[in-house]
């Protein structure tokens, strides 16, 4: 199996800004392949670099065995690329916008329609709607269905899932996983960490650099100590409480629980546990029931990614 | 949380024309309640909130905040309720002291009060050396953190954030859902919208909005038992496709 | 009261610290007082003067004396034919002439009727009416003086004509710098705000992803425009024809390409306008600043370039408005064609040439 795309030491500024700071990685052929992180981690703008629209400051990026740099316009007839925001015309139709796009790559909507079927026929009742008048899920599967009209070899989606609601963005997932049966590599980015599961691998990214790059199950089991999640009837007490133990080495919320990790990690699950729940109780809270859990891609994010952008132990490790 | 009610509303509508975009929704709120108001974009969300506001008059229906009625009383709701916006916040030309000076006299507070809150605000927060830069060079969860603060400034006995969270990283997120905690457990009211439904577990109840009306509300624990399911997310899933969820265009486009 | 002054306060901040704002606030009046003082003056200098003079005589000698004395006027040609008038009007050598009689000091002399026709080219807005009262002054006082040696029985008669514009309506002065700045708004602001749209809606990225090449994205927003602007053209001249009456003595072919090539360097101003910002606020006010205002001021629209000041006439040099000024009044009022246009015509092109090749190169296949 050869690699989609290639990327090393790729370097990136804006200004006085570093947007990546020397990022490797490598996407295998027919891989459904995961960016997980916030706003300012740079996926933007690798994405970009990616999809031949911004040249990096260092590093080489390769993609379908072409330089990105160099080979741009022999790139372009084979990429598929779908931008951040919505970037189709809103005052055009469904249909208009779709014929727009084939036309553009030299083909026409009947002689794709095969192809973008899976989508399309989601799409065509409301095909003669101006795509500014469509529901936000709707609008991410035409832009899905312009960026694929040409039959790419491979597709860049950045963020595509942002804003949407819930539903859609199952069945936009469900859609990726159509085309990636058919072989289509396809390299997606997005803030919702639980959308990591759904990738065969997925790149951990913050503030331009990458924390794990792994299958999301890889990700999870490497979390090198034990992950707890606390229950009590006062979950707010119980946060408050836990701040102040002296064992602590994080603690959040996290759904019904909090999820806390302990500052010895060598020490085993079942230990912390007990330690915990006395430590809670002697406080005076109620119900409280401490249990291993299995860590998610969050998890594993928040524990590598260090103290976020100035909080006090950053601004301390920074000094 | 006591029981006493902050904001009820029975029956409130509002149509645009032809279009009912909040068809007789009715809830309460009670005092020191984090309440969750989920929904999808066009479900109706924002329009309710405007309406709860003083932003917007309903077309039908009764609702009060903060004992105020929505129809004859706006701005006396304006006086008594904080507001954060995902679209906006904080004047990006001012610094961080401008923004909070500003607001401050928007609520009448006088310069002493102001300047106390201010100080006990940043110290909060630990944000004391950036009071005089300007918000567009601060990053964005701060900014987000400074935002909540000075919704909450004039000490009001609700505040309603608007997506709050959006596209920050996972820690700074839970930061500022541990500030929202700090303040119900101060008495305020929390009244608030948002994408992430791992947020939803964090509110004391929660309602969930389709196509103008509420499709259900009651504490996470609750709605999750009821709909047999295991996150709030399924019980939206299972709420905007009543049958199977996977079953792609069944749906209003 | 708080709050008002809160809100006053930080309108203040907003103000100071937008530097744009700043800069169209505090230098927008200083640039368009020295501008305007300028550009305004309703005096004229070296107004480009024929002398027909099919006999001289000692006073038509004495009376051209006179004339080329003054600062006011420049004499350019002396001759004796009335016919080489036409020529040296429609080139534009001369602005204004003064045709005198055969046997003017005779007349003179014997007290009769002498005389002298003050002709102006009133395709010039204000510098018509000026040169005549001028031109009569000098008359006039020369009259006066030859009153003083021979009083009694001296009579010059002044006869005022106008080329060109006999009704000097103020549509026919207006119309052909109209047509320049219309076609400045369609084809250099509306070029700028389409681009930018793009840019700030971000469609244009997905544009630029494609296979296609820039000059092809040029091309395909850029006709539009120019088929629209054609069409503007056209309708100006028609308005203008069957409303207001301005002649169109020339032919309307030539007009017509000649707007072709003045909406060519205009859209070629509105790309490259917008080639550096991605908002279409800012691509506005460019476009304003650099294509509108120098229409409206410098082209010779409403006030006449020659009376300017040296730096004000150089700048009117590069506005493409003030080429195409002087071609559409001298096809429309004088008739004239390519043989006294050719000079306007090959600068427009030249302008064409080079924005095109420089906008062209400006929009690159990248967002940076």
């Amino acid at each position: 199996m050869s690699d989609a795309v290639v990327v090393r030491d790729v370097v990136k500024r804006f200004g006085s800004t570093t947007a990546l700071a020397g990022l490797s990685f490598s996407v295998r052929d027919g891989e459904l392949f995961g960016f997980i992180g916030p706003d300012g981690a740079g996926k933007t703008t690798l994405f970009r670099i990616m999809a031949t629209l911004l040249v990096p400051d260092g590093g080489t990026v390769t993609v379908l065995g072409r330089n990105v740099v160099a080979e741009l316009w022999t790139l372009r007839t084979r990429v598929g690329y779908m931008a951040g925001r919505f970037s189709l015309y809103s005052d055009l139709s469904v249909e208009e916008n779709l014929r727009f796009f084939a036309s553009v790559f030299g083909t026409t909507l009947e002689r794709e329609y095969e192809q973008i079927a899976p989508i399309y026929t989601q799409l065509e009742p409301f095909k003669d709607r101006r795509a500014g008048a469509l529901s936000g899920g709707m609008k991410q599967k035409l832009a899905l269905c312009c960026a694929l009209v040409h039959q790419p070899e491979i597709l860049f989606l950045d963020e595509p899932t942002t804003g949407v609601d819930a539903v859609s963005r199952r069945e936009f997932w469900d859609l990726l996983g159509r085309f990636k049966a058919s072989g289509l590599t396809t390299i997606v980015s997005t803030p919702y960490m639980d959308e990591a599961k759904r990738c065969d691998r997925v790149a951990l990214i913050d503030r331009g650099r990458l924390l794990a790059v792994d299958s999301p199950a890889a990700i999870t089991s490497s979390f090198g100590r034990p992950l707890l999640a606390v229950r009590a009837d006062d979950r707010y007490a119980a946060l408050k409480a836990l701040r102040r133990y002296p064992n602590t080495a994080s603690v959040y919320p996290f759904g019904e629980a909090l999820h806390f990790t302990d500052a010895r990690p060598a020490l085993a699950a079942a230990d912390v546990a007990r330690d915990v729940t006395g430590f809670l109780e002697a406080g005076g809270l109620g119900n409280v029931t401490v249990e291993p859990t299995a860590p998610t891609v969050e998890d594993s994010f928040m524990l590598r990614m260090g103290a976020p952008e100035g909080d006090e132990k950053g601004r301390a490790q920074a000094e | 949380m006591n029981d006493e009610l902050v904001i009820e509303a029975h029956d409130l509508t509002r149509r645009f024309g032809d279009f009912t975009a909040v068809d007789r929704i009715s809830f309460d709120v009670r005092a020191g309640e984090v309440f969750g108001f989920l929904g999808a974009n066009g479900a109706g969300k924002t329009t309710a909130i405007r309406m709860l506001t003083g932003l917007l008059a309903p077309s039908g229906g009764q609702a009060s905040v903060a004992g105020h009625d929505v129809y004859t009383e706006s701005e006396a709701i304006k006086r008594d309720i904080g507001y954060m916006s995902q679209r906006f916040s904080l004047y990006e030309d001012l610094t961080v002291s401008e923004n909070i000076r500003l607001y401050g006299g928007i609520y009448d507070l006088t310069d002493r009060e102001i300047r106390g809150r201010t100080d006990r605000l940043l110290t909060r927060l630990g944000l004391q050396h950036i009071a005089r830069s300007l918000v567009r060079s601060i990053p964005l969860g701060w900014r987000q953190k400074l935002a909540f603060s000075v919704a909450l400034l004039h000490e009001p006995a609700i505040v309603f954030l608007d997506e709050p969270t959006s596209g920050v990283d996972p820690i700074t997120r839970r930061q500022f859902w541990e500030l929202i905690y700090e303040a119900a457990s101060a008495g305020t009211t929390v009244f608030v919208t948002t994408h992430y439904m791992d947020e939803a577990e964090y509110c004391d109840r929660v309602s969930i909005m389709t196509a103008g009306a509420i499709g259900a509300m009651g504490t996470p624990g609750d709605l999750k038992k009821q709909f047999g399911v295991e996150s709030v997310e399924d019980v939206f899933v299972k709420l905007a496709r009543p049958g199977d969820a996977r079953v792609p265009g069944s749906a209003a486009p | 009261m708080t709050a008002l002054l809160g809100l006053l306060r930080k309108e203040a901040y907003h103000i100071l610290r937008d530097r744009r704002t700043l800069a169209v606030i505090v230098w927008m009046p200083i640039v368009q007082v020295i501008i305007f003082g300028y550009a305004i003056r309703t005096d004229v200098d070296h107004v480009r003067l024929a002398i027909v003079d099919p006999v001289p005589d000692e006073d038509t000698i004495a009376l051209r004396g006179r004339f080329g004395a003054t600062d006011t006027f420049q004499i350019i040609a002396v001759t004796p034919r009335v016919s080489t008038l036409e020529e040296l009007f429609s080139s534009g050598a001369a602005q204004g002439a003064v045709v005198f009689e055969a046997g003017f000091a005779d007349h003179v002399a014997r007290g009769l009727p002498a005389r002298v026709m003050l002709v102006t080219d009133a395709t010039e807005p204000n510098t018509g009416s000026m040169v005549q009262n001028y031109a009569l002054a000098v008359v006039q006082r020369y009259e006066a003086e030859l009153q003083t040696r021979r009083p009694g029985g001296v009579r010059i008669v002044p006869e005022v004509r106008t080329a060109f514009n006999p009704t000097r309506a103020s549509s026919n002065l207006f119309v052909p710098g109209l047509m320049a700045f219309v076609l400045t708004i369609i084809s250099s602001l509306m070029t700028a705000i389409s681009l930018t749209r793009e840019k700030e809606t971000g469609t244009m990225e997905a544009l630029l992803v494609s296979p296609l090449r820039p000059w092809q994205i040029i091309v395909g927003k850029v006709t539009p425009y120019l088929a629209v602007g054609f069409v503007s053209v056209i309708g100006v001249v028609l308005e203008a024809r069957l409303v207001f009456h301005v002649p169109l003595r020339g032919s309307m072919t030539l007009l017509l390409g000649e707007g072709l090539l003045f909406i060519l360097v205009s859209l070629s101003l509105g790309i490259l306008v917008s080639a550096r910002t991605s908002s279409q606020r800012v691509a506005m006010m460019a476009a304003l600043v650099g294509t509108m205002l120098p229409t409206m001021l410098l082209s010779g629209f409403i006030f006449p370039v020659e009376s300017m000041p040296w730096p004000l006439r150089a700048a009117s040099v590069v506005v493409p408005a003030k080429w195409f000024v002087t071609v559409a009044r001298g096809i429309m009022l004088k008739g004239i064609g390519l043989r006294y246009l050719w000079r306007e015509t090959l600068v427009l092109a030249a302008m064409a040439l080079v924005l095109l090749t420089l906008s062209t190169r400006s929009f690159k296949a990248r967002l940076e």
